[in-house]
């Protein structure tokens, strides 16, 4: 029996790390590519990606990463994270990857909505002001539901 | 294979629409792929975009994804979106005959 396709997400952002944000930003911008809809929610550590002064220094987290296959002593070394994140930056470069700032006016303007959840943003204090433009609201969770309706839901 | 019917001639597509062999596609083609593909009638934006796949196509034996598309295309992501609701990338590259273009980004 043919599968029904999807034709919508929404993809809740919680993490703070390079890699904890950008599986999101790529599977709702290929979701677009695909004619799908899209919407973004970032709660909790997610929100340092949509963080004026914060989003152009999201890194790989180096501790607590097994998959990254370094010693956690060496991971938590000094600077550790600031190296392996330029690292992955420069590889991902050469692959025409975008950074964060511009994958997020791209995410943006093909039509997806990004949006701020509000209880974290209370817990951070974070206003609209520290948020960049393409964010469109700071909605609680009850908002992000109605807008989510008939989606299906990624939580990363 | 699936066949198609356009400007009255018969065409090998995939499950999808895309065409399987670029070479049987023809301009008089287009407007009826794009009919099929839910675009509507093709302006000047949309030939733009078509061409400028058919170009990439013949030299790098791919189409580009919206990313590339975006940046060397001439035409904004913003832009690609309002003429390709549907998937910009994905749609010009079946209105212009040539296979799905491959890419996550």
């Amino acid at each position: 029996m043919a599968q029904e396709p999807i034709t919508k997400v929404s993809i809740i952002v919680s993490k703070g790390s390079l890699e904890g944000v950008y599986p999101a930003l790529i599977m709702a911008n290929g979701a677009r590519a695909e004619g799908i809809s899209a919407d973004l929610f970032f709660t909790f550590f997610g929100l340092d990606a949509i963080h004026r002064r914060r989003y152009e220094h999201v890194k790989v987290a180096t501790v607590g990463n097994p998959g990254l296959h370094v010693a956690t002593l060496a991971g938590g070394l000094p600077g550790m994270s600031s190296v392996m994140t330029h690292y992955m930056e420069r590889k991902m470069e050469k692959l025409d990857i975008p950074a964060i700032p511009e994958f997020l006016e791209m995410i943006a303007d093909s039509g997806a909505g990004l949006y701020a959840c509000k209880a974290s943003c209370d817990l951070f204090d974070i206003g609209r002001e520290d948020l960049v433009d393409q964010v469109k609201d700071i909605i609680t969770v009850g908002e992000f539901y109605a807008l989510a309706a008939g989606a299906q839901i990624v939580f990363t | 294979m699936p066949v198609a019917t356009y400007a009255g001639r018969e065409v090998d597509v995939d499950v999808e629409g895309f065409f399987t062999d670029p070479g049987q596609w023809t301009r008089d083609m287009a407007p009826e792929i794009a009919r099929d593909a839910g675009v509507g009638d093709l302006g000047p934006g949309h030939w733009k975009v078509v061409d400028f796949m058919r170009a990439q196509y013949s030299e790098k034996g791919t189409g580009p994804t919206v990313r590339v598309l975006g940046k060397t295309s001439g035409v904004s992501v913003k832009e690609l979106y309002e003429l390709f609701p549907t998937g910009p990338a994905k749609t010009a590259a079946r209105i212009a005959g040539i296979p799905k273009p491959r890419g996550c980004i």
